[in-house]
């Protein structure tokens, strides 16, 4: 509540009462229970939470109101002019009513809290040690029920210990949007349930933390541990770019759970349940030690001798080296990535994009992104349009899609879609879709129809870009142009949480920390000022297409010199590669052929990947649990999170890029986050100017698809393949069926309905997938990028946008 | 005696002793000639149902009490085909290490099952840490003839509830049996094994 310091300025707008005999003044709208936090007096509650509109349902928080008949609740009444409040401290009529009412509650709660796994933690329980009686006058038969129901796979519900506070289905219903879970049944035999669906929201996991009873039960963490065994550690969610604040809740070395932890100005009281549930992969199939390859077969390797073969190789390289991070690195392994290419490599070939990317979108980052501070939740919340374009908010950023729905929510903002169909996302947005063939973003953005075009002319109007963007040609251009014709603010959100900071750190080619171009002599001054260094590479380096490039080039060079006896000097001598997953580039086939004909090649990883099977040294690195950091979110805000093993052996990425400097006998880079920070701050933000933005055009309208083929339309879904989302099994059990979307009309043409299969293919390979009709442009089809039986980069080997084949899989097979 | 010049008045002490009742007792050889004093607080037990059921829920409500922290217990849930006590939750681990114990019985009064008891066994002295820290084998308490080793169901068509209100008197010939067959394929297992390997 920011009531005090909003209240000089806006006195009018006060309301005065008295809480106790204490005076308090609150914006007009402020509940009892609020305004007695103010002045110190805890009523006790069940179903209240700030967060959730008032329901007045446990009836717990009653107090004594001067002029009322009966005890009212304090969470639903709002405080008025000269109200006399007094709580339970100061009437017994409050206080005998909160008795009752927890006597009440008690007449049916099991006593099991020995093995409830809210014991220990459980609002009920600590109310009734404080305002309980110590033995129960009930002494007929308790109601029961059958214990536990999985409302779904993850989430359980012990319908005996439910208070019926309806925290969760108003979590489900209001924030969330999936109203999947209600009371049902009336009087004593009155339940929370579930429909025929069960309860697979992406943020069931929130009803788990919410629930003040044991009712809502997590399966992964049941019975697991106490909350006094538990040591809990502040963390960053490291799933995604929106930043949650997490709590990890770990025991032995082991990370037992996590909790959304509050923060208002970014995921307020929620996090989605990737954040919560993924974090097996943190110990499981680990990389403990160094491996260096000996006579073909990678072999186990000490730390000084893995660095010493390394630090040789690359003194050789030299420039001649590239280094590929993956898009989890913290804000500081991605700075001292771009810092040991620049100073002990001295190359400017460095990319953290592993995905499908474009010079488009080079461009874009270096002149509106890197380095800046954009748009904030707050100016989300606020704002009265937002449009989304190749961003699917509620798969690739659910804190961003959360603040999207209280806003439409609270004050009706408007949200358009630039997307092939309506979303179940957008759907629940109340969105607007702006129907679209992956490719032609461009066209549509540049031809908005003219209601959409004044709409973002309001005042605060947004418009949210995803990663995805750059796949379609001139997108992004097109998205800078609309922005600057109508002032609408513009955002680009990535998907994972160590993009953005990459970004900023100067993990990419062109760009030095904070938005610095490498172009720019001033720039690179003050960069080379801070590292201790002369100078530093003065164009641009080699992204990752073009590094991908290089070695196949330099393979067919080397191919032709061997034919001619000649001498051939390689462009690419050593790759380093950090947490590289080969299947997220758009052409995965062609980065592996690039990783096997490099000649030497180094990966950086916390598992065994193929990337390490091919690599000629492998060092492993620390995860998040095991180093601290900072990612930086879409907004540009840095989201520190602290380490959750103190006693771990591992060494994080920077760690290690600083012990290989030290075999090359350079002089000592920053070692740990507190000199990487100290660095970064140092540098701060490129303050001069920027590059022009990229200005490509709309490609030409490309023919739709028609009945054998159509454009792939593609996105990643919240939970899915993803490496980090292992050993979850009750939360892989909540993903979203894959299915291949497409219009009736193709459907038809195909001569196939809902939910039989059909076969999308490519020149490598194919997927196939039962159809979903939708309402969609004919000649598309959507399927999942990375979900069971649907590995589009894998499989098909092309990106969104391409043109791929349509077929009834009966065709294929018959005979075979 | 007064009198008596110092150096002799020690000799007296000695002298007058030897005629007095002995006080030590001889152990280990007469050691069950001494038995502790009932409430003595020795190692632990964890007890059974008379089905042979462990009585342990796994809450860690011992571990809680214990001001020394030398109880660690994990819980686990009861499934089909694996249930170790009545109910939903059984202590999966369970280690008392005797290190730190200070066998105050807090632990005990805390016990909401009466799963943990003390015995009277006092005798816990070893040569290494390790093995002074309990395993949950060590301190189940023995099967008597009435009881059939978990995990096993529980006897057909009762609740958590008759356990506790002693209506379950012991194992039955259905959970005998189940064990029976259990132990069967678990030797069958190890066969396979010992010759897979040999």
């Amino acid at each position: 509540m920011t009531a005090q310091a909003e209240g000089e300025a806006a006195d009018t707008d006060l309301v005065h009462a008295f809480i106790d005999g204490q005076p308090v003044s609150v914006p007009k709208g402020t509940l009892i229970i609020r305004a007695a936090e103010q002045v110190g007096v805890e009523i006790p509650r069940f179903c209240d939470h700030p967060l959730l509109d008032p329901v007045a349902a446990c009836r717990q928080c009653l107090v004594e109101v001067e002029g009322m008949p009966k005890p009212q609740p304090a969470c639903a009444l709002y405080v008025s002019e000269d109200m006399k409040v007094k709580t339970q401290d100061t009437s017994t009529e409050a206080e005998v009513a909160q008795k009752g009412v927890m006597e009440f509650l008690l007449a049916n709660h099991p006593l099991d809290c020995p093995v409830c796994d809210k014991g220990g933690e459980c609002p009920l329980q600590n109310q009734a040690m404080t305002a309980g009686r110590t033995t129960s006058r009930y002494t007929l038969p308790k109601r029961t029920f059958p214990k536990p129901i999985n409302v779904s796979a993850q989430v359980l519900l012990d319908r005996e210990r439910c208070v019926n506070c309806q925290r969760c289905t108003r979590f489900a219903d209001e924030i969330a949007g999936d109203p999947l879970i209600d009371l049902m049944e009336r009087g004593a035999e009155q339940q929370i349930g579930i429909g025929e669906e069960p309860f697979d929201s992406y943020f069931s996991g929130n009803t788990i933390q919410i629930c003040p009873v044991g009712a809502l039960t997590s399966a992964d963490y049941r019975f697991k541990a106490r909350p006094f065994d538990l040591v809990s550690v502040p963390t960053t969610c490291e799933h995604c770019a929106s930043g949650c604040a997490t709590r990890t809740d770990w025991r032995h070395e082991s990370v037992e759970r996590r909790y959304a932890w509050e923060d208002p100005a970014v995921n307020e009281d929620w996090n989605c349940d990737k954040g919560r549930f993924a974090f097996k992969y943190l110990s499981e199939n680990r990389l403990t030690t160094p491996l260096v390859r000996e006579d073909g077969q990678l072999r186990k390797a000490s730390w000084p001798e893995a660095l010493r073969i390394v630090a040789a190789r690359l003194a050789q390289a030299g420039s001649r080296s590239a280094v590929v991070t993956g898009g989890r690195l913290s804000l500081e392994d991605a700075y001292a990535y771009g810092r040991f290419a620049r100073t002990d490599l001295g190359t400017d070939n460095i990319d953290f994009r592993t995905r499908p990317t474009s010079q488009e979108e080079q461009d874009f980052l270096a002149s509106r992104v890197a380095g800046t501070a954009g748009p904030t939740y707050a100016d989300l919340e606020a704002a009265p349009t937002v449009l989304l374009v190749g961003f699917e908010p509620e798969e690739e950023s659910p804190i961003v899609y959360l603040r999207l729905r209280k806003a439409v929510r609270k004050h009706g903002m408007r949200v358009f879609s630039i997307a092939p169909f309506a979303s179940e996302g957008l759907e629940k947005l109340s969105g607007e879709l702006l129907a679209t063939v992956p490719g032609s973003e461009a066209a549509t953005l540049r031809s908005l129809p003219d209601d959409v075009a004044k709409e973002l002319r309001a005042d605060g109007a947004m418009i949210l870009v995803g990663e995805r963007l750059a796949q379609s040609q001139g997108g992004l251009s097109a998205a800078v142009a609309l922005s600057e014709q109508t002032g609408a603010s513009l955002a680009w959100i990535p998907r994972r949480a160590g993009e953005r900071g990459s970004l900023d750190a100067g993990a990419i080619s062109g760009l030095l920390p904070g938005g610095r171009p490498i172009t720019d002599a001033a720039a690179r001054q003050e960069v080379a000022k801070v590292w201790g260094i002369e100078a530093l590479p003065e164009t641009p380096g080699l992204n990752l297409a073009g590094i991908i490039a290089a070695i196949a080039a330099d393979e067919a060079g080397a191919a032709a010199a061997e034919d001619s006896e000649e001498e051939y000097e390689r462009s690419i001598e050593a790759l380093i590669l950090a947490g590289v997953d080969v299947s997220d580039v758009a052409e995965p086939a062609a980065l592996q052929r690039a990783i096997d004909d490099a000649p030497f090649v180094v990966a950086l990883d916390i598992r065994p990947t193929e990337v390490t099977a091919a690599a000629d040294v492998v060092f492993p690195v620390a995860t998040v649990a095991e180093k601290s950091g900072t990612f930086v979110d879409w907004e540009g805000r840095r989201r520190p999170f602290a380490i959750t093993f103190p006693e771990t052996q591992m060494f994080s990425d920077a760690t290690v890029l600083s012990l290989i400097a030290d075999n090359l006998d350079h002089d000592p880079a920053p070692r740990n986050v507190p000199a990487l920070r100290a660095e970064i701050e140092a540098l701060g933000a490129w303050a001069g100017e920027r590059p022009d933005v990229p200005q490509v055009p709309a490609p030409p309208a490309s023919p739709a698809g028609d009945n054998q083929t159509a454009v792939l339309a593609t996105w990643r879904l919240l939970l899915d393949l993803g490496v980090t989302q292992e050993g979850a099994p009750y939360l892989a059990a909540t993903r979203r069926p894959s299915v291949a979307r497409i219009s009736a009309a193709t459907a038809a043409g195909l001569g196939i309905g809902e939910g039989d299969p059909v076969r999308v293919g490519s020149q490598t390979g194919s997927i196939t997938l039962p159809v979903a009709v939708t309402e969609m442009p004919d000649g598309i089809v959507w399927v999942p990028t990375n979900s069971p039986d649907s590995r589009v980069t894998e499989s098909l080997g092309v990106g969104a946008g391409a043109t791929v084949s349509l077929s009834r899989p009966t065709d294929l097979t018959e005979g075979a | 005696m007064a009198d008596l010049p110092p150096a002799l008045s020690g000799f007296w002490v000695t002298f007058r002793t030897m005629f007095q009742k002995v006080v030590t007792e001889q152990y280990p050889e007469q050691a069950a000639k001494y038995p502790p004093k009932p409430r003595f607080h020795g190692r632990h037990q964890l007890n059974r149902h008379p089905d042979g059921l462990e009585k342990c829920v796994g809450c860690e409500l011992c571990a809680w009490a214990c001001p020394a922290d030398a109880i660690y217990v994990q819980g686990a849930a009861n499934v089909e085909g694996d249930r170790h006590s009545p109910g939903e939750r059984y202590g999966r681990v369970y280690q008392i290490n005797y290190l730190r114990c200070i066998f105050c019985a807090m632990c005990i009064e805390a016990c909401p099952t009466r799963a943990l008891t003390m015995t009277h066994e006092f005798d816990l002295a070893d040569h290494s840490r390790e093995v002074l820290i309990y395993e949950k084998d060590q301190l189940l308490a023995p099967l008597t003839e009435n009881m059939v080793a978990p995990p096993h169901a529980m006897v057909a068509g009762t609740t958590e509830k008759d356990y506790y209100e002693g209506k379950v008197t012991g194992a039955t010939t259905e959970q005998r049996e189940e064990v029976a067959h259990r132990e069967e394929a678990e030797e069958a297992d190890e066969v396979v094994d010992a010759e897979a390997s040999s």
